[in-house]
């Protein structure tokens, strides 16, 4: 090994190195390059035991990275993951992003799911070119496998201190079977150096340096820019239009009109007038000069004051009993006291920074898509079937996502760009604005709650009532006004409650927009009112919130769904006794995160401190945010700690910057988060009227500890969202005396 | 009509309406795509670029207004990524989606130009016209005070 690359590894395994850049990192080539996973393998060309990994006789090894780049890191640690199990050293390990394909496995890159669904299975592919590199080696030596090791990207046989690099013997390698998944063995975790490290960051220096390839950033030669005039109203449609003044830009070739979807919506673009031009600004100015009266549609009575009325009236009035323990009912009348309250939270949009875009080349047989997107087998599907095409036909590259929450898992803009490229007979690529992000989203639904306790004449809690409505996210693929179970295992099934009567219930809501899910999707306001109404419980009892969330989670033991008063409980799809509910697991991060923010000594302090725990996506967060006031009454947010339970973790510095980044992102829609409906459009526009936290608004500080456990890897992406609304309207309560029950804060109170 | 400018370093004769903005010649007609829309309002800072050293929304900034002047974008920031806030970003692992960086660097970059060693609140002040969806601004605060040499 030469010192160069000496160098580089080690910087690769201290961390974050700058030095990583060097030789083979962070290409977007295609996966099916010549000599790449996933090609046809031909005799000479090396070791390819699987889509995911090949191993070239020169001995570069190249590892394709399946799931979406949105600044959580997969592309750091998954290509790590497999490289570690497989002992290659990542100096000469090429990283390749993958085509929508599904030879892949699942490519949805959301549901925090890449590192929890994939980790074996990655492993698998890692472990079985070790394996057939070893047996090689083996059979030119004449020893026994088990007397060799893999690592450093070559075999060693110790006992005569010999070697044989990985390119060495990648040929007769791929002359051995590949072992079947049972027969693979994975290395003792103890041995996996990327479990728990901070990995450096693959694309750092490209982002740095404006080299990295985003979505926006393709170019094909003879490229056309659409812009697209959309229906404000969700099923609206064009009744009538001149093109004139539009066509009169420079530089607009044509004003297109793309279909009016039908309901069920779905991934269908929504229809409207695409102005196509030469360049994005020609595009921009000829759509504003586009002249379109626009039929509204069902939804064109939508208004979101009247909508938050409905949808409390339906929390008052009951709903379809989703969780049933008990007899609420009777022991509520025999209550000595009640205590209720009833919750808002408004729709909020994705905005991830790089609004929705794609290129798209097609003709009559085929279509060839570069699309930042969360899930390109979806695209696949989406854009085959609008063009009429077999899958086999439609090619997705995957780039660099700028930000996605869930947004990019949709591909209703990458179908907008198929049928234009095909409309057009060249490449096109659609550019949504901020104004198009903001208005044609697949917003986080609206949503309200009523929570109602019962306390005895001890003052001790006997009964639990929770009623929650929200526009389901099914509505969109079939019309469903009530939840499915998935979004109700989202803080309502799935909350350990150690009361005797509990019952929860889903009441109906109808959608009059896209629904869509956006970053921990339900947990959000499920949690927003679940760990409010806690709060004011506690201080209806006069106990102490962190005393009374132990004694509501009650002592440390696992949760069957007949505890909880479930006949089932979807558990992020995956089975319970491996993600148990685990009580011992929410009181271990909460008595850590109120010992790291001084909880027991905060009367002392001049700033207020609220605390909220909560298991989403299996992993176990609480969260403790301090705020204080200025002299001139405006209240901000001090400090946070944010402590997490995420089982096993292979990348502890994405997993730390995902937390921090919850944090922010979780204050920025609790204090300002809102988007409303007129008649059905949507109000705000841009970030002028759809406010994020800034800079000078954030914390002093973030404090992230995660805490060590052997526990099977949960979700990280989502997890640390959730606490922090009701962390930070908990602590605005202690310094303000002000309960907040409507999102955002800003609603309320001067922030 | 053409606008003639000078960007990181090269001359450039533009071909397109004076009006046009900066951040659309730039990304269209160079193909210098490290600079990025996120808003066109001068409300996000993705399109931040150094118009004669001074900060300037390049969505905004129609490209007649960078006529004999110099740019410099994320591309020309420094020959080879080796900006001490470059370095520092990558250091610290600033980027998350990564999509507002460039436009956070040259605003800090900036800063750093005209205040070496800057105080908390003229950090603050520097960027609050950045945002980052992703919620990196603890690590860009503390990878502005490293590249700067502050504790
Ligand atoms: S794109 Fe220029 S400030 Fe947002
Ligand atoms: S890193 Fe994603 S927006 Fe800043």
């Amino acid at each position: 090994m030469s010192e160069s690359l000496r160098v580089v590894r080690r910087s690769f395994l201290v961390g974050l190195g700058i030095a990583v850049g060097g030789l083979a990192l962070g290409s977007f080539a295609r996966a099916e390059e010549p000599g790449g996973p996933g090609a046809k393998g031909t005799a000479g060309d090396g070791l390819r035991p699987n889509v995911f990994v090949h191993v070239a006789p020169d001995g570069l090894v190249t590892i394709v990275c399946a799931r979406s780049e949105m600044g959580q890191g997969v592309r750091s640690t998954l290509p790590a993951l497999i490289a570690d199990e497989l002992g290659a050293d990542m100096a000469r390990v090429k990283i390749v992003q993958a085509d929508g394909d599904k030879a892949y496995g699942d490519q949805n890159t959301d549901g925090s799911r890449s590192v929890r669904m994939d980790f074996a299975r990655l492993r698998r592919t890692g472990a079985a070119a070790r394996m057939m590199l070893v047996t090689a080696a083996a059979r030119r030596w004449k020893v026994p496998a088990a007397t060799l090791t893999a690592r450093d990207h070559a075999v060693f046989h110790d006992a005569t201190k010999r070697s044989l690099g990985f390119g060495e013997l990648a040929n007769d390698a791929a002359k051995v079977p590949v072992p079947a998944k049972e027969a693979i063995t994975l290395r003792p975790l103890s041995e996996l150096k990327t479990v728990g490290r901070e990995l450096p960051l693959v694309d750092g220096a490209d982002i740095v340096t404006g080299r990295a390839a985003f979505g926006a950033d393709v170019r094909l030669p003879g490229m056309l820019t659409a812009v697209i005039a959309r229906p404000p109203v969700v099923g609206g449609k064009v009744a009538r239009h001149d093109p004139s003044k539009a066509l009169a830009v420079k530089g607009v070739k044509r004003v297109v009109a793309l279909p009016a979807p039908k309901p069920p919506f779905a991934f269908q673009p929504v229809g409207g007038l695409a102005v196509v031009a030469e360049d994005t600004w020609s595009a921009m100015r000829g759509r504003k000069l586009l002249e379109i009266a626009w039929e509204g549609g069902d939804n064109a009575g939508y208004d979101s004051p009247s909508y938050r009325a409905k949808l409390e009236a339906a929390v008052r009035a009951g709903g379809r009993v989703v969780r049933d323990l008990g007899d609420v009912d009777e022991a509520l009348a025999g209550a000595k006291r009640t205590v209720e309250a009833v919750y808002h939270a408004p729709n909020l949009v994705h905005a991830p920074m790089e609004p929705p875009v794609a290129v798209a080349k097609a003709d009559a047989r085929s279509c060839e898509v570069w699309a930042s997107t969360q899930n390109p087998q979806s695209a696949r599907a989406a854009v085959a079937k609008a063009l009429g095409l077999d899958e086999g036909a439609v090619t997705v590259h995957v780039t660099l996502l700028g930000g996605g929450f869930g947004r990019k898992s949709k591909p209703d803009y990458v179908v907008e760009a198929a049928l234009l490229a095909r409309e057009m007979g060249a490449p096109v690529r659609v550019q949504w604005t901020r104004e198009d992000d903001i208005r044609h989203d697949y917003y986080h639904s609206v949503s309200a709650q009523r929570l109602v306790a019962g306390l005895d004449g001890a003052g001790k809690i006997v009964a639990w009532q929770h009623r929650t409505a929200f526009p389901p996210i099914a509505s969109i693929f079939d019309g469903a006004t009530y939840a499915a179970p998935g979004q109700l295992a989202q803080g309502v099934l799935d909350v350990p409650l150690s009361i005797p009567n509990v019952r929860a219930e889903n009441c109906e809501a109808r959608a009059h927009t896209r629904i869509g899910w956006l970053r921990s999707v339900a947990n959000i306001y499920h949690a927003f009112a679940v760990q409010s109404f806690l709060d004011e419980l506690a201080h209806a009892r006069r106990m102490d919130p962190a005393d009374h969330l132990l004694e509501v989670f009650g002592p440390p033991r696992t949760w069957s769904p007949a505890d909880l008063g479930v006949a089932e409980l979807p558990n992020y799809g995956q089975p319970l006794d491996e993600y148990p509910i685990d009580t011992a697991r929410h009181r271990r991060v909460l008595e850590r995160v109120t010992s790291l923010s001084g909880w027991r000594g905060r009367a002392a302090a001049k700033r207020a401190l609220g605390l909220a725990v909560h298991r989403s996506f299996l992993a176990y967060v609480a969260v403790v945010v301090a705020v204080v006031k200025d002299a001139a009454g405006k209240i901000r947010v001090d400090e946070a700690w944010i402590v997490a339970d995420c089982g096993l973790v292979v990348n502890l510095e994405r997993v730390r910057s995902q937390l921090e980044g919850a944090v922010v992102f979780g204050l920025s829609h609790a204090l300002y988060g809102e988007i409303t409906m007129k008649g059905g459009a949507t109000e705000q526009s841009n970030f002028r009227d759809f406010r994020l936290m800034r800079l000078h608004e954030a914390p002093r500080r973030i404090h992230v500890e995660v805490v060590e456990s052997d526990a099977p890897p949960s979700g990280v992406g989502e997890p640390g969202v959730p606490p922090v609304a009701p962390a930070l309207t908990n602590a605005l309560f202690a310094l303000t005396g002000t309960r907040v029950r409507e999102l955002p804060v800003v609603r309320t109170l001067a922030v | 009509m053409t606008v003639r400018l000078r960007v990181n370093g090269i001359d450039r004769e533009l071909d397109v309406d004076p009006e046009t903005p900066l951040l659309w010649a730039l990304r269209d007609a160079l193909g210098l795509t490290g600079t990025k829309y996120g808003c066109g309002e001068a409300l996000c800072g993705a399109c931040t670029v150094h118009l004669d050293g001074e900060v300037v929304r390049s969505c905004v900034t129609p490209v007649r207004r960078a006529a004999g002047k110099q740019v410099t974008t994320i591309e020309g920031l420094s020959p080879d990524g080796s900006h001490p806030l470059q370095r520092a970003w990558v250091e610290l692992g600033v980027p998350q989606c990564g999509f507002c960086q460039a436009g956070q660097i040259m605003s800090a970059a900036a800063l750093l130009a005209k205040k070496p060693k800057p105080t908390d609140a003229e950090i603050d002040r520097s960027l609050s016209g950045n945002l980052c969806r992703c919620g990196t601004y603890l690590r860009i605060r503390a990878a502005v005070k490293k590249a700067a040499g502050e504790p």
